[in-house]
Order: structure tokens, then sequence, then C-alpha cells
């Protein structure tokens, strides 16, 4: 018996995050729970959008389900190239976002990893994070027959005005209303402010556990923050998060404290840029990993922050619309570049790695112009990688590995 | 001290032996399926030509595609810093690199130093490329060494607008089928390569002087069409091929 005992390298088991496994355990509660039939669990189902206003569904018991994360699930267990391929038979173009097309496949097949989603009640899309999600919500309304909310939040560019608060304000209202109606009993307002408030920070304590890479060498990396980004996004709001997170910080803050870093040697700090590239990232990780380069920061982890700077604690209803409209993809390539630029500077990095996502056009978009502006201003050398977040057929792996090779050449 | 590059990209493996900053001899084979074996085959043969033995080599750096299964060579060294530095060798002034090779097209700038400030290469595609002109030259019959002088009789550069090598290849049968001539066609195909490759060379801001590096600067119709949309010279070394080569030797000889 003692021989087939596997031998742990004792320098890799001590870089481990010890956390993973409670984030295991809560996320798989989450979706058993979620996966229980209808009458035994009581609470209704709601599919949102990765950027969708989450919290007002806590408030009414709803459990949220976001497709995105789903997406990322299918990317991450190899099964995006299939279902992409059911989609596009359906008749869904190559073009349209992997996400969508592997959730609209995984729906009607009943298929994907977790034997696919629940089905929803309703449905939550707000266009903050881009197009796609109004014509994707719409398929999935007309295919489950459920409600669908739309709060349409407009691209603030450079800034954000007066007209653009009130038409967001009321659609929050609207969205409230709209619960109501679904769930059929009130909208619990105080219990709001407490949602609000745990959501608030949550928030919180996840961009503090992303700034503890600023120490050299980085506790964990983006690849790592990847990992631990899903509890922010399906469960800000609740007990449950604030409580991991705490957990989690608490760790890093050990880790930062004894010196430990996610990498046995740190040569170069790096930031990533867009979704992961889901399929490769354990070979994206160990590429950077052989090559002592440390992805320390991402703009897509803290995409779920973004909106502390204009939160108004007393009132979340008040400002959860802005909030929401103001998140980094909903504004422009000024600012995409900016942020860039300033977390280049937080987290002291030598180069900035861009994947051009084939999916994601809105988080693309701009950046070959930010690429040049992060050239220009920091005088740092940037890598562009083309490939998909979930369609592994956009990935050429020999192609990546010799960019990567020629990025770190240049560096060193 | 006597440093070898060895290249082994994808349509052909090339070496180069150095002593010092002086090139000793050079070798250019087809790579064929087994690149383990090219990369052997071209170092054995530069050494023949060169007239001195493996015992006599100091440090040997490996480039191209199939940079890591040379396994005899120090160090694995992309081809990216490795054309830079060639280019850098043969010609100091050098500020931009565009290299045509058989599976990617590539924009290099680089310092006065010829290390490496940006680059840029082709998407996940063989347009623009030395296997999008091999596959021309199957339908047009024709050898592809042929290619560059007999563009030069063209009177107009037939249109090919697909950015696929393989619809691109459709368009080529339907000219033909149309009568166009054949040199026209040529010209087509090389100013599809040129805008394709010099779109792509702009977005890293390339500045002259400008240097062709790869297989395919051996072709004039390409270098013309290239120079015709940048506005402006390109520098051929008769080393283009072995550009690469070269700079992984001189690399090889710092190590």
């Amino acid at each position: 018996m003692g021989s087939d005992k596997r031998i742990l390298d004792p320098d890799k088991e001590m870089r481990k995050i010890k956390a993973d496994k409670r984030m295991r355990e809560i996320m798989a509660a989450y979706y058993i729970e979620a996966k229980t039939p209808r009458e035994q669990r009581g609470k209704p189902i709601a599919w949102i959008t990765s950027g969708g206003p989450v919290e007002p569904l806590h408030v009414m018991d709803v459990i949220p389900i976001y497709p995105e994360n789903y997406g990322a699930m299918i990317g991450a267990s190899k099964m995006g190239v299939g279902l992409c391929e059911t989609a596009e038979s359906m008749g869904y173009s190559r073009d349209l976002c992997s996400y969508a097309r592997a959730d609209i496949a995984s729906a009607t097949v009943n298929g994907g990893p977790i034997g696919g989603l629940p089905e929803p009640d309703m449905l939550i899309c707000c266009n903050n994070i881009c197009g796609t999600v109004l014509k994707w919500y719409e398929v999935l309304a007309r295919y489950f027959n459920v409600p669908l909310f739309i709060l349409d939040t407009p691209i603030t560019h450079t800034r954000f005005d007066d007209d653009m608060r009130r038409y967001v304000t009321r659609q929050s209202r609207e969205y409230v209303a709209f619960l109501e109606q679904v769930c059929d009993k009130p909208f619990d307002y105080d219990r709001m402010k407490v949602v609000g408030e745990l959501s608030l920070r949550a928030q919180e304590l996840w961009q503090q556990v992303l700034d503890t890479t600023i120490h050299k060498p980085a506790p964990m990396t983006c690849f790592d923050a990847f990992f631990h980004l899903a509890m922010i996004v399906t469960l800000r709001g609740t007990q449950t998060a604030v409580d991991y997170y705490e957990m989690l910080l608490a760790e890093m803050r050990d880790r930062v404290a004894r010196g430990i870093g996610m990498l046995p040697v740190e040569k170069y700090r790096l930031v990533w840029d867009n979704i992961p590239i889901w399929y490769r990232m354990r070979w994206l990780s160990e590429k950077f990993m052989a090559r002592s380069a440390c992805l320390v920061a991402d703009t897509y982890t803290s995409g779920w922050t973004g909106w502390l700077p204009h939160a108004d604690r007393n009132d979340f209803l008040g400002f959860m619309g802005e909030s929401y409209a103001r998140i980094f993809l909903n504004s422009g390539t000024d600012l995409m570049a900016e942020n860039i630029l300033r977390m280049v500077k937080k987290y002291d990095a030598d180069g900035v790695v861009f994947h051009s996502n084939r999916s994601c056009k809105p988080y693309s978009l701009g950046q070959y112009d930010i690429q040049r502006i992060v050239q220009e201003k920091m005088g740092i050398p940037t890598l562009m990688i083309e490939a998909d977040m979930v369609d592994e057929r956009s990935f050429a792996e020999s192609q990546i590995e010799t960019r990567i090779d020629a990025f770190i050449e240049m560096l060193g | 001290m006597i440093s070898v590059g060895v290249d082994v990209g994808s349509i052909s493996a090339k070496a180069v032996v150095m002593q010092e900053n002086a090139i000793l001899a050079s070798a250019v084979l087809l790579t064929g399926y087994n690149a383990r074996k090219a990369g052997r085959q071209a170092f054995d043969q530069v050494l023949a030509a060169a007239k001195i033995t493996a015992e006599q080599v100091d440090r040997i750096v490996a480039t191209g595609y199939g940079r890591n299964s040379v396994d005899f060579a120090d160090r694995a060294v992309t081809e990216i810093t490795c054309h830079a530095a060639g280019a850098h060798h043969l010609d100091p002034t050098v500020r931009a690199i565009i290299d045509i090779g058989g599976q990617d097209s590539k924009a290099i700038v680089l310092d006065a130093n010829g290390k490496v400030k940006d680059f840029a290469m082709n998407d996940k595609c063989a347009a623009g490329t030395g296997r999008f002109l091999e596959v021309m030259a199957r339908a047009l019959e024709l050898d592809l060494d042929a290619f560059g002088d007999l563009s030069l009789a063209a009177d107009r550069a037939a249109p090919i607008s697909s950015m696929c090598t393989v619809f691109a290849e459709s368009e080529v049968i339907s000219l033909i089928a149309k009568g166009e001539r054949r040199a026209n066609i040529i010209a087509g195909i090389h100013a599809s390569i040129a805008a394709r490759v010099v779109a792509m060379a702009r977005r890293i801001g390339l500045r002259p002087p400008v240097m062709m590096t790869g297989g395919v600067a051996r072709n004039i119709g390409v270098v013309r069409a290239l120079e015709e949309k940048m506005g402006g010279a390109l520098i051929v070394s008769d080393r283009a091929q072995v550009t690469g080569a070269i700079g992984a030797a001189l690399i090889a000889a710092t190590l």
C-alpha cells in the first residue's frame, strides 16, 4: 500500500494555495443546490450575464446562474469545440462569441460539465459587457419561454453624465418591479442594504487579495485569480463570499509575510489583458513559469471591483445602475488604456500580455491602440496572443509558443 | 571561437558556421517531415563545407519552428531574435525587418544594437507566406524560382482579394480560365502578399532602412511589390535565406 503512495514535491506543495479546496466545496454546493429539483429547492433560478446586477436577486432569494461562468467551465474542461460545433450546426455563425455558442448548444443537449445548467425561471441581461448578450438572451427567452429583463447601459466612453445616471437609475427601479412581479412578493429594501453591503465588502476583499501581488515575489498569479474569481462573479452579495475572501486574503498575507511566491523564481512581472484562454490555462501557466515570468495582475479579475469608487453605501439601488454602467468594458479605449497603465505602475510590471480574443469584440477591439499607448508611455515590451477563450480551434500552439519565447527574449 | 547556427524552418533547414564575425560556410536543404534529422543534416553539411569537425565547434544555437527538436544545440532562440541579430550583422543601419518564410511572415523593429523592440507575426493562416506562393506555383504549373522574373513582365497586377490561401487559389484558377496573362496573375499574387505583410508591419511602426530576410526574399517580384506598397526601398542581402542562422551563430558565440 505504502509503495503506491504518490511522492509529492515539497516545494510545489508549499506553493499550492490551501484555500483552493474550500473554493471547490463552495462552488460544488452552489451548483448542487441549483441543480436540485425545483420543488425541493424552493428558490427560483435566474440566468444572468457576468456583469449583471446580481444583488437584487439575492434579496429576492433567487439563485443566480451565470452562463458565462459555465462557458469558462466548458472551456476549461475542453468541451468547447464540441458544443461550438453543435451551435454551428444549428445555424449560429462561427464568428459569434464562443460563450454564447457553447451555452446555447448546451441548453439544447443537456450536455457539458455538470450535465448542463438548471433551467431558468427568468433571465437578467445587462449589456454593459457586450451587445451579443441581447440576442443571446432573447434566444434563451424564446427557447425556455421565461421572462427576460434587459438593463441597458449606455457606453460611457470617457464620461458619465446626469442623463445617463437618470436613465440607468430608472431601470434599477424597473428591475425591482420586474422581480416583484416574477417572484410574486414585495421587494425587501432593508435586506437590500445588507446584501449591498456584503457585495461591496466582498469586492473590497477581492481587490485586497489581488493587491497582495504588489509584493515581490507575488504570492499568486493571475492564473490563480482566474480560478478564485468564480466566487465574486457568482456569490457576491452573500456572507459565503465575504467569509471565503477573508480566508483567502489571510492566506495571501501569510504567504507575503513568509516570502512564499507562486513561482520558485520571479524574474519578470507581467500584466495580462482579456479573458483567459480557459482550455490552455495550465499550458500557459507552465510556459510562463518555466521562463520565470509571473503574471502578477490582469484586467479581467479586477473587472468586478471597478465600481467601488462610485459606491454610495447608504443607497445601493441608487448607485447600482451607475456602477454597473461604469465597468471598464463599457468604457472607451482611452479609459481601458489608462487602466492598464495604472496596473503596470501599481504592480511594477515589466511587460503586458494581450490576449486578442476572437470571441470578445468589446474587450479586443482597442488592443492594438492600447498596445501602442503602453509602449509609448511606459517603454515596455508587449505581446499579442491571438486565440479564443473557449474555441480551441482558434489556438495555434507552435505560433503562440514562438511569440511567448520571443517576448521573453525581448524582456531579457 | 567557432559557432554554428541551425535554423530549422517549416520548409527548409539552414545552417551557418562562423568564426568570430566571419561566415565560413552555409547550407540550405529541405526540412521534410523530420525536423530533428534535417537539423542534423544541415549541421553536418555546413561543417563539411567549412572543412571542420564537430569537435572544433564551441557553441551551437538552434532557431526556427524546429528549434526545440535540435537536441545537440546549446540553446534554442526564436527566429525573431535571430533574424534581428543576423540582419544587424549584415547591415548595422537596419531598423526594421520583413521576414517571409515558409509558414509565417514577420515584421520586426530593432534598435541600434540589433535588439528586438517589437514584432508582429501573421495570424494563424498561411496567406502571405512562402507556402502561399508554393500553392500558387502549383496552380499555375510553374517552378517557384521562375515566379520573380516572370512577374516583372506584367502590365498589371490581376486582382486577388481572398484572405484565404485555398480561396485565393480558386481565384487564380478562374483568372486562368478568363485568359488573364500569367505574368499579371503572378504580379497579383505578389501584390496580395505585399498588401497583407505591409499592413501588419505598419502596425508596429515600420521605419527605414528596412531589410527583407527569409527565403521569399529571393523572389524579386515580391521584393518589388513590397517596395511599391511601402513606398521605399528594401535592403536584400544575398544571404537573406540564412539570416536567421547567421543570427543564431552570432548569439551562440556570446554564450
